[in-house]
């Protein structure tokens, strides 16, 4: 592995492999004990900074660390001397003084886990940068797909939604088509980036095309401001052709799963019923999200360095 | 002062004297002697008219701590300049014949070059009304150049009634050209690197379309256009059917559309953001045929100089622009001389001569003849370096070629008559 994890499109097939394969070795090492934590990193310092809110990521990173025995600081942008306009370089540099060995970093602009990389000498995970990746959330997708249906190679995975504003559809499709999965984009036209062509995926405007052929149908979260750029004309219309609801859940193989990486816009891109079906995937995915990260967390800083 | 400059090449032609005296060019010849000169050994060197930048950004009023009129000069004079054009958003804007006379004087001060004032079109920059262009053209700062630089003139109407009005006066509205609607949030050129790299897309037709739109008003009107920083192959394309109609337009290409791609974002290092934003291979490739050819009149440098807060951050967060003055002919030397597109002499024609037309500066971009101002330079164009920032003479260091090897050295320039550089060193 390398020394940070910046964006799925870094990690080659033998990389994500590992870090999968040691997920699921984490997590048969912790089954049925009783206290859930394992020593590896006792004595590191692992730093949460969060320059945008996101509880749930935020708390399966500390989770995580925790649980590999770290000691975890949690600092938010907000509130923050951050806030008041100290730099990132700043912070980073205030944090690496701090001795801390891992930056896990969300932040609102792409590449800002790039620059902190640049300036630290621990290292930096990223847990999702502007419109750019979110690594571990492809990882645990990746993850809780192999689980599901016992391999990757192959697997035809449909993402659906607002893939231009979706740092987890770029990481998904990076990491998924490294691992053999087939992917197919499924937007309107305005939701897809205009370099889509040279992405390894296929691109379907189509949902009820793509449906039955789908292992995996994985829904992104569509925000209602996008509306109001006219992005698409209504919540109803994007509903009705890019929703997934009981009746488009039906076309799907006996097999398939869905996705959805959260929050939820209940209704608007998948129906209630939907996402709480059997095919649903939604909370395995953010227990699998632990695991993950604690791969992610034992790879860069435990098993390299002792 | 007396100079005398032994055994330059003028043009890149065979080696001859120069005899500089009182501010002009006395004799040109072989075996030139004078009593009491300066003598400057030029074995080797080519000689150029003095170059004049139609797009220098000095920062002067208002952030002082990234560039001012003198530091600004400096670079200017080192790179081989003997006029530049000071953009107008500074703060104040120079959108008053108080602000254009004030930056008009500080360049007098300073002495290293001639500091040409541009004019806002718009107060504030805003885009909504006219500023006082006729009291700026009235000026002791004669300003002939009008841009809102950093920001297009959007408004079709206005930009119409800005080309008329300046006809009066002989003035030129130079345009930053991007539709505003159609970058709104961008961060990089739009294609595969940016949707890959998650930063908003800048696309090249909101360029163009501008490009297009304005060189329709000005063939409607009978006005001058000027065109800044062109980016994209479709505007050169544009440009080259706008000029076979005969419309009066000219256009500039910074060095650092030349030289480098998109593909620098990938880094996300911030230095290499810039509006327009850095194009594709096939734009790059455009450009320069598009300035061999003439279709493309001028290399202007779109000198940017931004303190380090202000670059060493997230992409998103810094500030577009980069360093060009001292750098300007290197990067011409190395994507047109050297790959046999553009002589010395179009090399003269298209930093000198055709800027100064454009600008109407009366005394730059002169042939290098008796008679003449004496605004010249000599370049080494053997000599080659590695670009180290921390060695330039502007205040700031975001320099898009930092430890990038050039080909070229500015040895000596003179500003009427008077050196204010000599063996590479600024006199002042
Ligand atoms: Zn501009």
């Amino acid at each position: 592995m390398k020394r940070h994890l910046l964006e799925a499109a870094d990690l080659d097939r033998a990389d994500a492999t590992l870090v999968l394969d040691t997920a699921a070795q984490i997590e048969s090492a912790l089954a049925g004990r009783e206290v859930k934590k394992l020593p590896t990193l006792r004595g590191r310092t692992v730093v949460n900074l969060f320059y945008e809110d996101s509880t749930r990521t935020r708390i399966s990173f500390e989770l995580a660390a925790k649980r590999l025995s770290a000691d975890v600081i949690n600092f938010s942008a907000k509130g923050s001397s951050v806030s008041k306009g100290e730099s990132l370089k700043d912070t980073a540099l205030t944090l690496e003084a701090m001795g801390s060995d891992a930056i896990v970093v969300r932040h609102p602009s792409s590449g800002a886990p790039h620059r902190l990389a640049g300036w630290v000498r621990g290292s930096v995970v990223n847990a999702g940068d502007g419109t750019h990746e979110h690594p571990t959330q492809a990882l645990l997708d990746a993850y809780t797909i192999r689980r599901r249906l016992g391999r990757l190679d192959g697997v035809r995975v449909a993402v659906v939604g607002d893939v231009l504003h979706s740092r987890v559809a770029r990481s998904n499709v990076w990491l998924l088509s490294t691992l053999g999965a087939e992917v197919t984009l499924v937007a309107p036209p305005t939701l897809l980036p205009v370099g889509v062509g040279s992405w390894p995926v296929q691109v379907s405007y189509d949902l009820d095309a793509v449906l039955p052929k789908a292992d995996v149908v994985m829904m992104l979260r569509v925000q209602l401001e996008r509306m109001n750029a006219s992005f698409f004309p209504s919540a109803r219309e994007y509903s009705r052709r890019y929703g997934l609801d009981a009746l488009r859940l039906a076309a799907l193989g006996d097999e398939a799963v869905v996705m959805h990486p959260g929050p939820m816009n209940r209704g608007m891109e998948i129906a209630a019923d939907v996402a709480d079906s059997v095919r649903s995937t939604i909370v395995e995915q953010v227990a699998n999200g632990v695991s993950v990260r604690m791969a992610v967390l034992y790879l860069l800083l435990g098993g390299a360095s002792s | 002062m007396t100079v005398l400059i032994k055994g330059a090449r003028v043009l890149g032609g065979d080696p001859a004297d120069l005899l500089l005296d009182d501010g002009r060019i006395a004799a040109v010849g072989g075996r030139l002697s004078a009593t009491g000169a300066t003598v400057v050994d030029a074995d080797g060197l080519v000689a150029l008219p003095g170059l004049v930048d139609l797009h220098t950004h000095l920062r002067e009023p208002g952030r002082e701590d990234a560039e001012t009129v003198e530091t600004g000069s400096r670079a200017a004079a080192l790179g081989g300049f003997t006029a530049v054009h000071a953009m107008a958003n500074t703060d104040p804007v120079a959108d008053t014949a108080g602000v254009v006379e004030q930056v008009w004087r500080l360049g007098r001060q300073s002495g290293l070059v001639d500091v040409v004032p541009v004019g806002a079109v718009t107060v504030g920059l805003r885009g909504e009304r006219l500023a006082e262009l006729g009291a700026m053209a009235d000026s002791a700062a004669r300003v002939r150049v009008f841009s809102d630089d950093g920001h297009c003139v959007a408004d079709p109407a206005l930009m119409r009634r800005a080309l008329e009005y300046v006809k009066a006066f002989d003035g030129v509205v130079a345009q930053h050209a991007e539709e505003p609607r159609l970058t709104a949030g961008a961060q990089m050129n739009e294609g595969d690197l940016s949707a890959r790299l998650g930063l908003t897309g800048w696309p090249a037709a909101a360029e163009e379309a501008v490009v297009a739109r304005d060189v329709l008003l000005a063939e409607h009107v009978g006005a001058r256009l000027h065109v800044c920083h062109v980016s994209t192959a479709g505007s050169v394309e544009i440009l080259r059917w706008a000029k076979s109609r005969g419309v009066q337009v000219t256009a500039e290409v910074t060095p650092h559309h030349l030289l480098l791609t998109e593909a620098a974002a990938a880094s996300y290092d911030p230095v290499f953001k810039v509006n327009p934003p850095l194009r594709t291979d096939t734009d790059v490739q455009a450009l320069r045929a598009g300035l061999a050819d003439g279709t493309i009149d001028a290399v202007a440098t779109d000198h940017a100089p931004h303190a380090v807060e202000d670059k060493e951050s997230e992409w998103a967060q810094a500030r577009p622009g980069m360093l060009g003055l001292e750098q300007a002919l290197s990067v011409v030397l190395e994507t047109l001389v050297e790959p046999g597109l553009l002589d010395w002499a179009g090399v003269a024609d298209r930093m000198a001569v055709r800027p100064a037309a454009i600008g109407r500066l009366d005394g730059h971009g002169r042939p290098l003849t008796p008679g003449e101002p004496a605004n010249l330079l000599l370049l080494d164009p053997a000599a080659r370096a590695v670009v180290d920032p921390a060695a330039l003479a502007s205040r700031s260091r975001n320099s898009p070629y930092a430890g990038r090897e050039l080909p070229g050295r500015v040895v000596a320039t003179f500003l009427r008559g008077e050196a204010t550089v000599l063996d590479g060193k600024a006199q002042k």
